[in-house]
């Protein structure tokens, strides 16, 4: 029964902690941190042992596991020290069972069931790794998809957006509602579209580009397209993409000067001293 | 032809899309070619991977540079098992999209490009072969 195995696991902790900081000490002499003996049972997330007790204690706060498992997903652990260390768990289990167990007729056995008491451990640390770090990568990437098409306004009536990577169906689809929104939020009269920052303008993007602009142009306002570099306004020629209903400005401030005249303003240069426009 | 080396890209999603492109800037640009025409060719791969994850699911982008009487060159190759192209004129014009796209991939590519060769059956799929010569 497995039941031996974890009350030896259980009368023995003091042991197999010691023996394990050993071990790991030199099978992984890059981290001492993880050295260091804990005396100090609340501070056991510090110590990987104590996690894995807290698994096979099945105790009901599991804050400790929590905490531990954060840490590596900030990779302060890399994710290797979670096979290391159980491997090694493991290991010393079976070398104090060896030292204690006085028939050896049950030495195969016992060591079998030692096998069945850490797998559990090993898939449930596995488990709830990933899934803290699919939740994480899932938050990451809404948060970035918030932030991959933002309007900003710069100027009274004037807003931008900068678009900077690649233009997916979701990300397309974002800028079209963005769009729309603030133009509507700030009373823009023109929008900025910066693409200086997009790889590829492809038939996808210049599609997309082209509807938004529509758009924008439906509930009163103007598009302006800025920073097309070289590169792409030649590949947007041999694409046969007409842009000239569509307008363009080299940079951002050519862009700005547009929009300015458009709203009926300008920049001027105030000369100190004399007052002088 | 020497063929030197081979990239495949498989394409199953949009991601891949990107992952063909920048596999194509990559190379395009070890072997030489300017701003401008690694634009082409990035921009060409992208068209014809789309391509295939819209019309024919999956598919395949190969990109590999070639040499031909002493002239470097960069051939893509676009290979699917989808529903083929019944007529060939219709959807090399400018403008034909059954998708309510702009119907501009393909001639699209096919000016980007130097060479341009498309071969399609019905319901077997499509091949098409485009190349850029460095200059
Ligand atoms: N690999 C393919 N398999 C089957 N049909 C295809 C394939 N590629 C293109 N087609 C057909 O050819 C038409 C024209 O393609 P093309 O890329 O020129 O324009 P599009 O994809 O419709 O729009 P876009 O301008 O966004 O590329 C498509 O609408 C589609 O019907
Ligand atoms: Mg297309």
């Amino acid at each position: 029964m497995p039941k031996v195995v974890i009350k030896y696991i259980k009368d023995k902790r003091k042991e197999i902690n010691e023996a394990w900081m050993r071990k790991m000490a030199e099978e992984l002499p890059e981290f001492p941190n993880y050295r260091a003996p804990n005396q100090n049972l609340s501070n056991a997330n510090d110590n990987f042992v104590d996690v894995i007790y807290t698994y096979l204690l099945n105790i009901e706060n599991t804050d400790d596991v929590r905490d531990f498992i954060k840490k590596i997903m900030k990779l302060e652990v890399p994710i290797n020290y979670l096979s290391i260390g159980l491997q090694v768990f493991r290991r010393v289990v079976m070398e104090v069972i060896k030292r204690s167990e006085k028939d050896p007729e049950n030495l195969l056995e016992l060591y079998e069931h030692t096998d069945r008491v850490v797998e559990p451990i090993f898939n449930q640390l596995i488990k709830d790794t990933t899934e803290t770090w699919e939740r994480t990568i899932s938050i990451q990437k809404s948060e970035l998809l918030e932030l991959s098409a933002p309007l900003i306004p710069i100027l009274d009536r004037i807003s931008v957006m900068p678009l900077v990577g690649t233009i997916d169906t979701e990300r397309a689809k974002l800028i079209m509602e963005n769009l729309l929104q603030g133009v509507i939020d700030h009373h823009a009269e023109v929008v900025l579209i910066d693409i200086t920052g997009v790889p590829v303008v492809d038939t996808m993007v210049a599609h997309h580009i082209i509807q938004a602009s529509e758009a924008v142009r439906l509930v009163g306002s103007k598009c302006i397209l800025v920073g097309i570099r070289p590169e792409i306004a030649q590949t947007i020629v041999n694409l046969g993409i007409e842009l000239d209903q569509f307008p363009t400005k080299s940079s951002l401030q050519r862009g700005i000067e547009e929009a300015l005249k458009i709203t009926e303003r300008k920049v001027i240069t105030i000369t100190e001293g004399n007052g002088k426009q | 032809m020497i063929m030197e080396t081979r990239s495949s890209v498989p394409i199953n999603n949009e991601w891949d899309i990107v992952q063909a492109r920048q596999l194509g800037r990559q190379i395009s640009r070890e072997m030489g070619f300017g701003h401008v025409d690694q634009a082409r060719i990035t921009t060409a791969i992208s068209e014809l991977a789309r391509n295939i994850y819209l019309y024919a699911n999956n598919g395949e982008i190969t990109i590999e540079p070639i040499v031909n009487l002493g002239k470097k060159g960069l051939k893509i190759t676009s290979r699917d098992k989808g529903p083929g192209i019944k007529d060939i004129r219709l959807v090399m014009q400018d403008g034909y999209t059954t998708s309510g796209g702009l119907g501009a991939g393909l001639p699209g590519v096919k000016r980007l490009m130097d060479i341009f060769k498309i071969d399609s059956t019905l319901e077997k799929g499509t091949n098409i072969v485009a190349i850029k010569w460095l200059r």
